[in-house]
């Protein structure tokens, strides 16, 4: 029954499925009782309005009008719950997808790497840590030029277009580009974060159903931007292990033994 | 029909047509500059240490060209004053002078400071080769250095000079197409002392962006290039070269060698080289057109035209007043000079 | 009567004859100036809106079904890459149409129009003005508009298509595009100049230019011109809305043109202003020195826009109050707090920029600061839209076609207005940012708002500038047509919005089936409306052409019985506008003053005219109109 009057639900809004969606969700709905409120008001009036003053009705205008105080009460209140809105939704909820990023503990970390027109999804791998990177290292093969020599890497895996979080385990996604500006928008995990080029930006969210959805890009990023889809999957973390490993192993099959690539650093010698 | 305010001021705004327009006009070009020197701020804040260069600009140069327009400032209020006392040959001597300044400062600018610029060349080196070039960087004497405090230096990642030559290899080229390309810029091409199967290429107006046209030519791999070090390359481990140096100083006869392999970015010190000559001559280009148009209306006043000194017999006032309009508008541009010179040239 | 014709002969001995050429094409005149800006801008609104429909094709019919006809020419304009010989359209040329529709609508349309337009022709009568300040500089701001015009239409011409980078020309995006590093492009295939996007940027700065002279004089006008006894406070709404417009313009195009020279280095010097260091482009390391960033344009672009937004608003509340009070045959309620209202709005036009950003990693501090200011900014918003309703109570209203706009932008504006609130919480913004919901905040603004504002100025004003009246009629079917059309094609789109469906979707979102699946079908709905809503204005059109010359005569110089200035000019004004001595007495908008003897008192009315008898004593006797 109060579904019925769930205005968010009834103009369409997609099933959330992370764990700070109902704030953003309750936030809108105030929103719109609250836009819906004045707009009703407000065209109640307009319409009682201009029949009654129809020049038909009403010949003679009065030069005063309006008297009474009426619209400052409704502008006073307008601005109050608006200030309410503000200090008490908004501010604190933006604060907290800011400033409580999960530092330490359990969770799952992926870097999300935009190009025209894809993503690349970069995981720890089991060590929880990511490898170096150097663009001396970029192929098809390493398409984010991860260091071959860098213990951290060995057991980092990449996907593409795919990416695979836990149920109900806080996730930091490091958002990305390498090329023009995209934005990841994760809509049943109420997130999007613009992936700007020369910057990593952290979100965090928590997943509580376990589903397959689209990523959307969301900012134009050239003629593929329509067609620049991706998927991400919550699972549990035992599919979650098999995914992770079948990727690991499908990783170490496909690679020639790049231990020796070690590039040492020559030294010039000093000139006359 | 009679435009009213023209020359006299309005009772109660005080104000006549033509210096409220400028006072206007101005508040819009303190927001285009400012626009400017937010991206300065902005981009300068954001550079990575060492990315931003430091003492290669022309201090003395530049401190005269500062010099000759706060002059040329003066002289315009003198140009004005002398309308106001209704001198005409002082007015025209003052006015003269001022627009005799602002040419002086346009010609230092285009045909001394920024030629300078177009001939210089540097390297950015990458960043997990800079161990390499350490004799011309002196990155572990500054980290020494900075580890016994004092004011920090920022890391070097740049060479800079003058660029001799290029050493390309040339095998997998269209040799006629590769040979007329070196006779339309007047280069020669001589086997490598050192690797013969190589081609060292220089030549009398061999200049970076010549070297850049040959970094993309289809089937040349460039390999190296052979500059005539700057001072603080030649020498980067001389307390001298600590701070940036005041005088200008000419690249030295040293000669060093950096492979194109180990480099990310070079160029001339043109726009393109870094952000900082970016916003450089995007400014002092923007400021130097204001300076232009400057220029032009004050000799259009001076000239004994209509619009200028002949105006002075029929209604002096009016050309008073244009003057008082263009002296404000040359206040600005010499404001924004005030501002050019110290965030670049000293800072 | 129409005296005008008659009268404005004599007086006027130091009037020569211009020719042709001075009198209607480089002509310094306001009113002349402010005629070319509007039917220039007026035919820059027919292009954008035509853009719009083929935008709506794709976005209907999918990427792969060729336009019915019109396919051969765009093919000719635009190149094989761009348009098929069949008429199939690209999305590099889904991307051209819907960065020009915005860029044209805005820079090219609406400013044009309602500010440029309108502010020359109405401003100057209002204030009781021979002409503008700067004739000469309004001239020239005409002209360098034009150049604009002329750039920007030419751009569609060159190999590759106009800009295609969003309305808002994002770097690095914009700074690749039509170059040797944009995506997939052949060495060699674009010209370094004659090139849609450098040309945009060219374009732009013309634009801009004529935009800051024009300011500079419109401001000074309204400053130094005001005819005796208009003080500040008997200036009508219109003018004020012009005056704090152009102070908008004055100040916040500068930065973007700063913007738009550092976008053009770029492009053609090689600079890397908005290019960070380590991009990697169809694979290789970028060849550029990099250590630019991104977010400077968008801080640069969007100190202008969001002010910009205003300016397109502004003038249209201008225009609506004007009417608003001349239909309701009564003063404007709140005249004084509207006034200030926009001041306020002004002011803070310029500190809630970043509002647009949201999405770019914003910290806490700075995401608050936005968000409070942009809560704030939608206060005087408020205040003005209750004042114009509060309005229309106790008026005796005539709904002329005029008036008829006037009351629909009302709520009209109140929808976009509102739906603008949950936009300015970052938190909400997470959801809601670049979907339709933001297409559909924004063009009931825009559309149903202040197109439908300069709709009213024009059925309102014309008989001012021609001496006919547009047909009623003509002018009801229009209206009608375009208010129930507009709501069918934006309202879908708050719900395609609310579902997840972005912004600059070529195909409408057949890629993303699984997640739109369910508004999908609104997709063809909106597009039919759309092309309903262009036939929709073929009365308009035919109106407006024909109305000159077989328009019904006005029988009066002010045949609203309005009590402003302009209304107190020949019809059409001559050069100079007014032949008599003019002095203002009161504020604008006496309507039904209490004791008149008719429900209006024109500014220019010493004293009230009251009906003969009455007990106070008549202190003068009124000067006949
Ligand atoms: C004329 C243009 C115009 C105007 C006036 C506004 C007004 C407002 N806009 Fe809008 N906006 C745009 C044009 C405009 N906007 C455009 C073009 C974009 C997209 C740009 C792009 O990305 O391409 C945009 C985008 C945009 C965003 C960015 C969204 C995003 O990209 O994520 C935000 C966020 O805060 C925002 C907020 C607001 C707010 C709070 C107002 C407030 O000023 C609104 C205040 C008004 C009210 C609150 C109405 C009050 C009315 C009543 C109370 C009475 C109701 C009466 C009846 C119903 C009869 N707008
Ligand atoms: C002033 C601004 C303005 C105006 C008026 C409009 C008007 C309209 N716009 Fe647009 N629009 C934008 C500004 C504007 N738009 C911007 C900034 C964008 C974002 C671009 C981007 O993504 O970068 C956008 C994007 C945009 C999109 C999204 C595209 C996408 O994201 O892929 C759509 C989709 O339907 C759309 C539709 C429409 C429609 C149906 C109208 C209709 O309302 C049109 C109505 C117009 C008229 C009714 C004009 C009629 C006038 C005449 C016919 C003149 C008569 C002539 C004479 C008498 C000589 N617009
Ligand atoms: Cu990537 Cu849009
Ligand atoms: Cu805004």
């Amino acid at each position: 029954m109060l579904e019925f009057f769930n205005i968010n639900k009834r103009i369409g809004i997609l099933p959330n499925a992370s764990e700070h969606g109902p704030l953003v969700d309750h936030m809108l709905e105030v929103c719109h009782w609250f836009m819906l409120a004045l707009f009703v008001g407000w065209t109640t009036y307009f319409f009682i309005a201009i029949w009654k003053f129809h020049k038909s009705r009403n010949p003679k205008a009065d030069y005063h009008g309006v008297r009474s105080h009426a619209s400052t009460h409704i502008e006073f209140s307008v601005v109050l719950i608006e200030a309410v809105l503000l200090l008490g939704f908004a501010l604190p909820l933006w604060g907290k997808r800011v400033n409580d990023i999960p530092q330490t503990g359990d969770k799952l970390e992926v870097r999300c790497i935009a190009y025209q027109f894809g993503w690349y999804f970069h995981y720890t791998g089991t060590d929880g840590l990511f490898g170096r990177q150097n663009m001396r290292f970029l192929s098809n093969a390493n398409p984010l030029g991860i260091d071959p020599n860098d213990e951290n890497g060995k057991d980092d895996f990449v996907t593409t277009n795919d990416l695979h979080l836990v149920n109900h385990k806080p996730t930091v996604v490091r958002v990305s580009s390498r090329d023009v500006i995209h934005g990841l928008a994760l809509h049943q995990m109420r997130i999007q974060q613009d992936a700007m080029p020369g910057m990593e930006i952290p979100q965090w969210f928590r997943p509580i159903k376990t589903g397959t959805w689209e990523i959307i890009c969301a900012q134009l990023c050239g003629q593929g931007h329509y067609q620049m889809r991706a998927t991400y999957t919550v699972e549990e973390q035992k599919d979650f292990d098999a995914f992770q490993k079948e990727a690991l192993d499908l990783k170490a099959a496909n690679s020639p033994n790049v231990a020796s690539a070690a590039p040492a650093v020559p030294v010039i010698a000093e000139n006359k | 029909m009679e435009i009213p305010y023209t020359v006299a001021p309005r009772p109660d705004t005080g104000l006549a047509n033509p210096k409220l327009g400028i006072w206007l006009f101005l508040a819009s070009e303190v927001m285009l500059f400012g626009g400017l020197f937010s991206a300065y701020i902005f981009l300068r804040i954001g550079a990575d240490p060492g990315y931003w260069p430091k003492g290669l600009l022309n201090v003395p140069v530049g401190a005269l060209n500062t010099v000759i327009l706060i002059a040329s400032s003066v002289t315009v209020v003198l140009a004005w004053a002398s309308l106001k006392m209704r001198k005409l040959s002082a007015y025209k001597l003052w006015m003269g002078i001022s627009i005799l300044c602002g040419a002086i400062f346009l010609i230092v600018k285009l045909a001394v400071e920024w030629p300078q610029k177009f001939e210089h060349f540097g390297a950015f080196i990458k960043k997990d080769m800079l161990a390499k070039y350490e004799p011309y960087l002196g990155n572990d004497y500054i980290k020494e250095k900075n580890a016994k405090g004092g004011t920090p230096i920022d890391p070097r990642v740049e060479i800079s000079g003058h660029l001799h030559e290029v050493v390309v290899d040339a095998s997998a080229t269209d040799r006629p197409k590769f040979d007329a390309f070196l006779k339309l810029h007047h280069l020669e091409a001589k086997p490598d002392e050192h690797d013969s199967k190589l081609l060292a290429i220089k030549g009398e107006h061999f200049s970076p962006a010549v070297a850049e046209m040959i970094d993309r030519l289809p089937g040349i791999k460039l390999e190296s290039f052979h500059i005539g070090l700057d001072p603080i390359n030649a020498d980067p481990t001389s307390p001298e070269s600590d701070k940036p140096h005041f005088w200008f100083k000419n690249p030295t006869d040293k000669h060093g060698k950096i492979d194109r392999a180990d480099v990310s970015f070079f160029s001339a010190f043109a726009p393109k080289h870094s952000s900082y000559f970016a916003i450089y001559f995007t400014i002092t280009g923007l400021h130097g057109l204001h300076v232009l148009a400057g220029v032009i209306v004050m000799f259009y006043f001076w000239l004994p035209i209509e619009g200028g000194t002949k105006m002075f017999r029929r209604n002096p006032e009016q050309l008073a007043n244009r003057v008082e309009v263009v002296g404000l508008f040359w206040h600005f541009v010499d404001l924004v000079w005030i501002f050019v010179f110290p965030i670049f040239y000293l800072l | 009567m129409a005296h005008a014709h008659d009268s404005h002969d004599h007086g006027h001995d130091d009037h020569h004859e211009l020719g042709f050429w001075r009198k209607w094409v480089f002509s310094t005149d306001h009113k002349i100036i402010g005629l070319q800006y509007g039917v220039t801008g007026l035919i820059f609104l027919m292009f954008g809106f035509m853009l719009m429909m083929l935008m709506r094709w794709t976005i209907a019919h999918g990427a792969s079904t060729p336009i019915p006809f019109g396919g051969g020419m765009l093919n000719m304009v635009m190149g094989d890459d761009m348009v098929s010989k069949s008429g199939i359209i690209s999305s590099n040329a889904y991307n051209v149409f819907g960065a020009m529709h915005g860029t044209i609508m805005v820079f090219f349309g609406i400013v044009p129009v309602a500010f440029a337009a309108f502010g020359n022709y109405v401003m100057p009568l209002q204030i009781g003005a021979v002409d503008m300040t700067f004739p000469r500089l309004n001239m020239a701001s005409f002209w360098s508009f034009f150049i604009s015009c002329v750039i920007m239409v030419a751009s569609f011409f060159v190999p590759g298509g106009a800009a295609k980078s969003g309305w808002t020309s994002y770097s690095p995006l914009a700074g690749l595009a039509d170059s040797d590093l944009a995506y997939g492009a052949q060495p060699g295939m674009f010209h370094l100049l004659m090139n849609g996007q450098t040309l945009w940027i060219i374009g732009m700065v013309f634009n801009i230019t004529a935009s800051l002279l024009g300011s500079v004089n419109f401001i000074a006008t309204i400053v130094q011109l005001r005819a005796p006894g208009m003080t500040w406070m008997r200036m009508p709404f219109f003018c004020w809305a012009i005056f704090i417009t152009a102070y908008l313009l004055l100040l916040a195009f500068p930065p973007l043109e700063a913007a738009a020279i550092m976008q053009l280095m770029d492009r053609v010097a090689g600079t890397s202003f908005f290019m960070p260091t380590g991009l990697i482009l169809n694979g290789q390391p970028a060849p550029f020195s990099g250590g630019g960033s991104p977010l400077l344009w968008q801080h640069l672009f969007w100190f202008l826009a969001h002010p910009e937004v205003y300016v397109l608003i502004l003038p249209a509340l201008g225009m609506i109050t004007e009417i608003i009070a001349c239909n309701t045959r009564k003063p404007i309620w709140g005249y004084k707090m509207m006034v200030g209202g926009i001041f306020c709005l002004a002011f803070l036009s310029f500190i809630v920029w970043a509002h647009h950003m949201y999405m770019t990693g914003m910290g806490a501090k700075v995401a608050g600061f936005f968000q409070t200011t942009t809560i704030i900014i939608s206060i005087p918003s408020v205040i003005l839209l209750t004042a114009l309703l509060l309005s229309l109570w106790g008026g005796s209203i005539r709904f002329n076609v005029p008036m008829l706009f006037a009351t629909a932008f009302l709520p009209m504006f109140g929808i976009g207005g509102l739906t603008g609130i949950p936009l300015a919480f970052n938190a909400v913004d997470l959801y809601l940012h670049d979907t339709y919901y933001i297409i559909a905040h924004f063009h009931y603004i825009i559309a149903p708002g202040t197109i439908f504002a300069i709709f009213a100025g024009v059925y309102h004003w014309y008989p001012k500038a021609t001496g006919r009246m547009m047909n009623e009629t003509l002018g009801r079917l229009h209206f009608w047509g375009s208010l129930i059309l507009m709501n069918c094609v934006f309202m879908p789109m708050f719900l395609q919005g609310m579902t997840g469906v972005h912004r600059r979707w070529y195909d409408g979102g057949e890629v993303y089936k699984q997640t739109v699946e369910s508004v999908l079908h609104w997709n063809s709905f909106i597009s039919t409306s759309a092309w309903l809503l262009g036939i929709a204005q073929i009365p308009f059109i035919i109106n407006f052409c024909m109305s000159m010359f077989v328009g019904k005569k006005v029988t009066s110089d002010n045949p609203w019985d309005a009590t402003t200035l302009d209304w107190q000019t020949p019809t059409p004004p001559p050069h100079g506008n007014f032949i008599k001595e003019l002095h203002v007495y009161r504020g604008p908008y006496e309507y039904s003053v209490p004791g008149a003897d008719k429900d209006y008192t024109p500014q220019t009315e010493e004293h009230i005219s009251q009906p003969a008898p009455v007990a106070t004593p008549v202190l003068t006797p009124a000067p006949a109109h």
